[in-house]
């Protein structure tokens, strides 16, 4: 099973952790992105998320459909946060129930590495002096 | 000629301002050729690290032929999690 959103409301690891939840996964990984307050060793007051939203979603749920095909895991729930987001804040949760934890962790890592990739959603900085999106440039 | 609309998100958008984001291909043009004519109009693109097309939310190849009515999309370094 699946479950892929992209909301702007506060992101929940408990409800992505009871929608993989099964009695034939012995292994839950989960990984939460969260908001740094600071990159580069300048302070971060606050990030925005803007997404190509239809794109974003198919491309999330590619990932999930590779976690579960390539990785072996049964459930994967991938929730990312758009418009603003405060220091502290959870910005990406990955989920995944799979029947050995090998599986669990290597389809949680691909999720996170190639959603870093692929998704097309961009991400804000602001800081004291200024904004910048982030990876734009070399 | 055929006009095509083009969305641009993140940097891309910054970079188009208030641009009417429409760009004159020849028919048959290429992605390619969609990016050799966005890049004349706006040098900025060339500063990126990276400047992808989707063609009606697909992930498109350089050789892939475009039409007046596929939904065009600049995807610039993508920067999510």
């Amino acid at each position: 099973m699946i479950d892929v959103q992209l909301l702007s409301s506060e992101l929940s690891l408990l409800a992505c952790e009871a929608f993989v939840r099964s009695d034939a996964a012995g292994g839950v990984v989960t990984f939460v992105g969260n908001v740094r307050n600071q990159t580069q060793q300048k302070k971060v007051l606050r990030l925005h998320f803007e997404a190509y939203r239809p794109m974003a979603i198919a491309e999330m749920r590619k990932i999930a459909e590779r976690m579960i095909q390539d990785f072996g895991a049964l459930n994967v729930a991938i929730h990312h946060r758009e418009g603003t987001l405060e220091v502290g804040e959870t910005a990406v949760i990955i989920a995944v129930a799979a029947p050995h934890r090998k599986a669990a962790f290597s389809a949680c890592a691909f999720g996170i590495d190639t959603l870093k990739e692929t998704v097309p959603i961009w991400k804000k900085e602001y800081f004291e002096d200024g904004q910048v999106w982030v990876a734009a440039h070399p | 000629m055929m006009h095509v609309k083009v969305l641009a998100f993140g940097i891309s958008r910054d970079i188009l301002g208030d641009f009417n984001n429409q760009i004159e291909l020849q028919e048959q043009a290429t992605v390619s050729d969609f990016k050799d004519a966005l890049l004349a109009k706006f040098p900025d693109f060339c500063k990126l690290t990276s400047l992808r097309v989707a063609l009606n939310g697909e992930y498109a190849d350089d050789a892939d032929i475009i039409t007046s009515k596929d939904e065009i999309v600049l995807i610039p370094p993508v920067s999510g999690g």
